[in-house]
């Protein structure tokens, strides 16, 4: 029996989103479902994970399963899903503030645990949600939030660099102004074996009107992409100017599952207590 | 009535063996709790030791009986010096009298006066001067020895169980070990206890509180763990982490107590029963995580395993302290089922049953052991196999009409798992409907904050809510760990012929009102006994108004046990 090949907009849910008009996240929901729709994947054994935020509403949108749970722990519930259920694919989505700040802990363990699955950064260096504050990703001068009206005073994150270091096996960085671009990085991603993660400069419209400049900052990176050398990579990250796209990083490191196996039973298990 | 009217009363030994740390005196403690088991007894070993991970001071409290033991006694029968370093530090937690005996080598000094205030005999017998005769030989295995020697227990058990505690350190530990044993059994002195030894029972299980919620984990279906380690919890997840693996499930060493529990949620959105452990400050920082769990109403379950607090607290050492964070800590009105173990043995039935009614309930189970269960040895008949009909709703083949979180008659919803056609749906902390979407409407809200009160409030928990046992117009409610002190006192009385009726509380929530009102009602005394400094309990059952105005509340904090002459005082002498 042949099952008709998806299209993109079969993987949307149908919700409205709650973004605002010109939100950089519609082209990354719209990227993803063409990602998923090329890919072919069989949308019930998807399962898209986030956090609290407003880009961690996306799985509402998507018609796979859906995990929305508490800010900054999307990683967490994503990597017990994907040791409980080797089966499914996992997509994990969420937002500077979530990844970075609130969550920051788990990124650098999910990097380093190298579990398979893909995690989609929007970052618009600003809490869109709680209108308006500074995130990790936020210059330290930017002024416009009445929380650090003079700014945060501190640089502010380097999320690529940050992966690397944890030990990710594959980092990029995408825009939401270039969505085809943006929808090859999302295949790669998914197709990775191990943790894979995507940084997508996904401007905010409401907070950030400044990065409508981004459609003449961000460009193709002019490095040979992708290195498999960390050494490389990390030149590349640290020389960049933050804005240049494509897929930076690719090794393939031992992917963790937990090890299981069925050669006992609880009856045997309880004999160790007997006198 | 139960196993408790045949609950130890004098009919039991209790030793306490001392030293500074690295004496050996909790080895020394095993092995003698082992080799009572060999000749039968059932029996207890607490331990007690200070912060210091090596060097500080360590007891091995260890009691036996032909019955059940599930708490210490007022006072020690024998008390073992290895050495006397640092025993200031814990002289309060070894009460003599003058009926005691004191075992001491004269090479560690003379007996400190504070423990030789009451009274107590002393037997000499020079545990460094044998022990330095022999290759390796270490001076605690002569006081074992003699000590065994003390208690009547048969030389025979004695070196069984010294090769089986001993076994995995290789031959020569042993041997030398054995030697040494003997040397202090052989020494001029005679045994001092009347208690005849059974004889040796098949049906045994020499098991720590910690394992007991492993095994009763395993019993509940749990096939998904991720914790991150924290005294007193740690060996339940040291326990299990092989055995998952055995039975087809894993465990995952979290990057701390905030990624455990949402590594749970997500592992049990997948289908598979998941569970933590944790003590007070990780269950502090999981918090947030039962909430969504019980919003999404993805079933977990939290062991937490109590220390002293609040704070980094006594992390040593037990305390009955965090029924309150347990009940009240969530934001919202967020109703949930709180459990309680009450016994070393019932730390199996109740993980499982706790396990159980989460996958049931779909909803958030949390078990209040404490370290004076967890990380104490008993010698128990083995636990009984409960088959329990409780198994989580699943919708395998939904419709288009599918509702995630759809309004059924007992409240709860078919749950769809990942890989089902048909079925998705995305779960969500956020209000939603019944079809899972978010929503703010006061309609949505209502409906599911009712859903969620009902399926635990209509549910019928059957009898296992609580051990009642006894009669007559006096009463104590106990929960917990508190329970064997209770039921202590409760055998006493009964023996003397008076009676008094024991309520212990295994499930703390919801709170069956109706019952305890009905065991309450001619109640005219009343009294609620645990192990904490605010009456927590007894705070709690008032606020539910199940108390009457008359009842009275014995609340001593940890680290201290909760001792049985204590309780009966507080209840107004013996009559």
């Amino acid at each position: 029996m042949t099952v008709p090949a998806l299209k993109a907009k079969d993987y949307k849910s149908g919700i409205k989103a709650v973004w605002c008009p010109g939100c950089g996240h519609f082209a990354v929901l719209s990227a993803l479902t063409k990602a998923m729709a090329h890919l072919g994947l069989v949308k019930e054994e998807v399962a898209v994970v986030s956090g609290i935020g407003c880009s961690s509403r996306l799985p509402a949108y998507i018609d796979t399963y859906g995990f929305h749970g508490i800010h900054g722990r999307a990683l967490a519930a994503a990597s017990g899903l994907k040791a409980a259920r080797p089966d499914l694919t996992v997509i994990v989505a969420g937002g500077d503030g979530d990844g970075f700040s609130i969550g920051g802990n788990h990124f650098l363990h999910a990097c380093r645990r190298n579990m398979n699955m893909a995690y989609i950064v929007m970052d618009n260096e600003v809490y869109g949600m709680t209108k308006g504050q500074a995130s990790p990703t936020t210059l330290p001068d930017w002024s416009n939030s009445k929380m650090t009206p003079h700014g945060t005073g501190i640089p502010s994150f380097n999320p690529a660099a940050i992966a690397l270091a944890a030990g990710a096996g594959f980092i990029a960085r995408g825009f939401s102004g270039e969505p085809s671009e943006l929808t090859r990085i999302l295949v790669e991603a998914i197709e990775h074996s191990g943790f894979a993660f995507v940084q997508v400069l996904s401007g905010c419209v409401t907070y950030r009107p400044d990065q409508k400049l981004w459609k003449e900052e961000v460009h193709p990176s002019e490095s040979d992409l992708p290195t498999d050398d960390p050494v490389k990579a990390a030149q590349i990250i640290q020389a960049g100017d933050g804005k240049a796209t494509g897929v930076i990083y690719a090794k393939q490191f031992p992917v963790w599952q937990p090890e299981n196996r069925m050669d006992s039973n609880l009856n045997t298990i309880e004999k160790e207590f007997l006198l | 009535m139960s196993d408790s009217s045949k609950q130890a009363t004098s009919q039991s030994y209790s030793v306490a063996i001392t030293g500074s740390g690295g004496s050996g005196a909790v080895t020394t403690g095993r092995i003698l709790l082992e080799a009572a088991a060999q000749c039968g007894f059932q029996g207890l070993m607490t331990r007690s030791a200070g912060p210091q991970i090596r060097g500080g001071e360590s007891a091995a409290m260890v009691r036996f009986s032909q019955d059940p033991v599930e708490c210490m006694g007022d006072e020690y029968d024998l008390l073992v010096g290895l050495d006397w370093r640092n025993i200031e530090r814990f002289a309060d937690e070894l009460p003599l009298s003058d009926k005691s005996l004191i075992l001491s080598d004269p090479a560690a000094g003379e007996v400190p006066a504070l423990l030789r205030s009451n009274g107590a005999d002393i037997l000499e017998v020079p545990f460094k001067k044998f022990a330095s005769g022999l290759p390796g030989g270490r001076l605690n295995m002569v006081a074992l020895g003699a000590t065994a020697l003390v208690c009547g227990l048969d030389l025979k058990a004695l070196e069984t169980s010294v090769k089986a505690i001993l076994g995995n350190k290789g031959e020569e530990v042993v041997e030398s070990a054995l030697l040494a044993a003997r040397l202090g059994y052989n020494h001029d002195h005679r045994p001092r206890i009347t208690l005849e030894a059974p004889g040796k029972p098949a049906d045994h299980w020499s098991i720590t509180g910690n394992q007991a919620c492993g095994v009763g984990a395993l019993r509940g279906g749990t096939r998904f763990v991720a914790a991150y380690p924290i005294t007193p919890a740690s060996e339940i997840l040291e326990w299990l982490a092989p055995r998952l693996e055995k039975l087809g499930g894993s465990l995952l060493q979290a990057e701390d107590e905030l990624a455990s529990i949402n590594m749970i949620i997500g592992a049990s959105f997948g289908g598979v029963p998941s569970l933590t452990a944790t003590s007070g400050p990780g269950l502090s920082l999981m918090v947030e995580g039962l909430g969504l769990a019980l919003v999404s109403e993805t079933p977990v379950t939290v062991v937490n395993v109590m220390r002293g607090g609040p704070s980094t607290g006594i992390p040593t050492k037990s305390e009955q302290s965090d029924l309150n964070i347990a009940i009240y800590g969530l934001h919202g009105d967020a109703p949930h089922l709180v459990l309680a173990p009450l016994s070393i043995r019932d730390c199996v039935f109740t993980t499982q049953w706790a396990v159980q009614l989460a996958e049931h309930l779909q909803t958030v189970a949390l078990v209040l052991s404490d370290q004076s269960l967890g990380q104490s040895q008993a010698i128990v008949e083995a636990p009984p196999q409960r088959e329990l009909s409780l198994a989580r709703k699943v919708e395998a083949t939904p419709d288009a009409e599918y509702q995630r979180y759809a309004i059924t008659p007992d409240n709860v919803s078919a749950m769809s798992l990942p890989g089902t056609a048909g079925g998705m749906y995305t779960a969500d902390g956020l209000e939603h409907n019944p079809r899972g979407t978010p929503s703010s409407m006061a309609v949505d809200h209502r409906t599911q904050l009712n859903k969620r009160l009902h399926k635990l409030e209509d549910f019928d928990f059957g009898e296992d809510w609580a051990d009642v046992e006894g009669d007559g117009r006096r009463c104590i409610i106990t929960w917990g760990s508190s329970t064997g002190a209770v039921k202590e006192v409760a055998g006493w009385l009964w023996a003397q012929g008076s009676s008094i009726k024991i309520i212990s509380l295994r499930l703390l929530a919801p709170l069956q009102h109706d019952r305890l009102k009905e065991l309450l009602k001619d109640m005219e005394k009343v009294l609620v006994v645990e192990q904490n400094h605010a009456g927590q309990l007894f705070h709690y059952l008032h606020a539910e108004g199940v108390l009457p105005v008359s009842a009275e509340s014995l609340a001593q904090p940890g680290p201290l046990p909760l001792r049985p002459g204590r309780i009966l005082r507080a209840l107004g002498g013996g009559g």
